[in-house]
């Protein structure tokens, strides 16, 4: 079985380096562009992309991934097209890892079976759900077990470190994506003070490695989670690019 | 606590908001238990709301249509002109609890945002309001009423500008001030334990009308009759008479222009099974799994989803739901001016158009008891408009 997720982190940390997770919103501007920019962002040493399914109601983004989502859903990019265009990634990119991100309803709507048969199909190794919490994930992750499909927990700022080490049971090849801040996603001018000490807190309990995202959209507030985490995550800062018509890159 | 009803409810949330949720979770458990806590909403509903809310036997129109007695479970008297107002005030009170500072809310039709603004007032705490930027324009007595009260409404252009939007604005605001913060959700949907806890808040509704019901009868009513966007006021209804298999309960979904047409806003009789807002529910919804723009002409109706205990209800068979159009809610809104003297809800007119569909073929001892669940002064513009483009069309 592919392993690509903890390979990744391995290979970074080999490098001495933390590994870079970026996300992107698949079909803004349009879906052709999206993979594009995932080429773009892999030659820039992404070890890890998170494919970015769009949704209606994105309640827990902030403004510009919202409206990245509301300008795919024009662009009639549905979760089935997302997996598609992961599969002509896949092809292309053998090694890096891949990461359907999405809210829970689309994957839900498709079937959790069907959904973990088409991810795997399409060379996906793990799934993020925005609003599949701990208590109401067991029905994807048995669906996607089988498959050799991971999951990806969220760790947010008043997470107890005892729901941490519950949070990363039985998940393999997969990754800890430790929220910085209370709030929705987006680039924040400065990262709380306390999250170094969280950070390390976590890091001390957790068999997976530590990712941190929301917020980070320069190379330097980068560096400064990297010295608490096993990498980082880079979203917003990324989709501003695609928007704007810029390559993606980090502040 | 129950977190989930049948193959529903449960808590789809981010996971910032899992600590908030079992933070309340343990709250509301001990507010419930503490005989103070009851004993101060209780007086706060007597007092200052009003209640109890009396039962009105509709005379003139039961003997127009001629069959059953339609009876009027009046939440329309109420402070603030809706059932609302009971929810709030038991949440406001459990965030003053809990030592919250500010209180947010969603509002669609506006009756949630003035009950919001209204006990945030009493209570002396900030208030902030989403609305859909649609639902402020249609509903604009209601959004002068809550910047009255001095709460700050926000006008949610995104999405389709309506409730659900107003919901996720709403989501936003909470995930990033939890800790201070208590979001007051106006309906029996969202994730546990708000079902469960505006349930509660509610039921007092129930209660009431069935003690009514066998003082002024000497028996129970037929049928419990009301409209359900997201619900909560036929779960306040239905809570009191759910232990009497006598007593068939009937909720009322908007129906638009009708089912086939596709725009309604009937989550349980057009909708299919999906997540959102925290909770598993009947949804009205995409093949791919995105949220469709709901219609109606009340906009206190308008929203895609309906609450999980609902969904089950239907499963189990313990409550039939129904599907009403804006012009038979629209006639039934002129028939309760025209011969009663109230002036319904655009969303109560919905169970009360139920009701006149069912009263004629039933007999004069039957008893149909219609949750009026809010008065109908923010709809009286709507309701002309809608006739006037009905008499152009």
């Amino acid at each position: 079985m592919q392993r690509r997720i903890a390979d990744a982190f391995a290979k970074a940390k080999a490098e001495n380096r933390g590994a870079f997770v970026a996300y992107l919103t698949m079909g803004c501007p349009t879906l052709a562009a999206s993979e594009k920019a995932v080429d773009d962002i892999i030659a820039q040493g992404a070890d890890i992309i998170e494919l970015g399914v769009p949704f209606s109601d994105p309640f827990a983004d902030g403004g510009v991934i919202r409206s990245a989502a509301y300008e795919a859903l024009k662009q009639g990019v549905s979760l089935k097209a997302v997996l598609a265009a992961a599969k002509r990634l896949r092809a292309k990119h053998p090694e890096t890892g891949f990461v359907i991100f999405s809210y829970y309803n689309p994957i839900f709507s498709m079937g959790p079976n069907a959904f973990a048969g088409a991810a795997a199909d399409a060379g996906i190794d793990a799934v993020l759900c925005v609003d599949l919490p701990l208590e109401e994930r067991g029905e994807l992750v048995e669906a996607l077990n089988p498959h050799g499909v991971s999951y990806v927990p969220l760790i947010a700022p008043n997470t107890p470190i005892e729901r941490v080490k519950a949070s990363e049971e039985g998940l393999e090849n997969s990754f800890l994506y430790v929220i910085t801040v209370k709030g929705t996603t987006g680039e924040r001018k400065a990262l709380p003070e306390d999250l170094a000490t969280r950070l390390d807190a976590i890091r001390s309990v957790a068999r997976l490695p530590v990712a941190a995202g929301f917020g980070i959209s320069t190379r330097a507030q980068a560096d400064e989670v990297c010295r608490h985490a096993d990498g980082y995550v880079v979203g917003t800062a990324l989709v501003k690019c695609l928007v704007e018509g810029r390559p993606p890159c980090l502040g | 606590m129950k977190t989930h009803y049948g193959a529903y409810g449960g808590q789809y949330v981010a996971e910032t908001l899992m600590a908030p949720l079992k933070e309340l979770e343990a709250a509301y458990e001990a507010a419930k238990a503490d005989p103070d806590f009851m004993r101060e909403f209780g007086e706060i509903l007597r007092d200052y709301v009003g209640r109890e809310t009396p039962i009105t036997v509709a005379r003139r129109l039961s003997e127009h249509l001629g069959g059953a007695t339609i009876v009027l479970k009046r939440e329309d008297l109420n402070h603030t002109g809706a059932h609302k107002v009971n929810n709030t005030i038991g949440q406001a009170l459990l965030a003053r609890r809990m030592g919250k500072k500010r209180l947010i809310a969603e509002t669609g039709a506006g009756m949630h945002g003035v009950a919001t603004a209204t006990v945030a007032a009493l209570l002396g705490m900030p208030c902030e309001v989403y609305m859909g930027a649609i639902d402020v324009e249609r509903q604009s007595p209601n959004v002068e009423r809550m910047k009255m009260l001095g709460a700050k409404v926000h006008a949610v252009t995104e999405g389709s500008a309506t409730l659900k939007d107003a919901m996720n604005e709403a989501l936003r605001d909470w995930v990033t001030n939890c800790d201070d913060t208590f979001y007051v959700i106006g309906t029996v949907a969202g994730p546990a334990p708000y079902p469960e806890m505006v349930r509660d808040f509610q039921s007092v509704i129930g209660r009431e009308a069935r003690r009514q019901c066998l003082e002024k009868f000497g028996r129970l009513p037929d049928e419990a009759i009301a409209c359900v966007g997201g619900g909560s006021n036929a779960m306040g209804l239905f809570a009191g008479f759910i232990d009497d298999a006598s007593v068939k309960l009937v909720g009322v979904e908007a129906g638009g222009k009708g089912i086939s047409t596709g725009e309604h806003a009937a989550s349980i009789n057009g909708g299919r099974l999906g997540v959102l807002h925290g909770a598993k529910t009947m949804l009205l919804q995409t093949g791919d799994g995105n949220i469709i723009d709901t219609y109606s002409v009340s906009a206190g109706l308008d929203y895609p989803g309906v609450g999980p205990e609902h969904c089950h209800l239907h499963d189990t068979g313990r409550a039939e739901y129904t599907v009403i159009t804006d012009d038979e809610a629209i006639a039934a809104f002129d028939a309760l001016c025209r011969y009663e003297g109230i002036i319904p809800a655009l969303e109560s007119s919905h169970a009360l158009a139920e009701a006149i569909k069912r009263a004629p073929g039933l007999p004069k001892n039957a008893i149909l008891l219609v949750n009026l669940s809010g008065r109908g002064d923010k709809d009286m513009e709507n309701a002309r408009r809608y006739k006037d483009a009905k008499k152009n069309s």
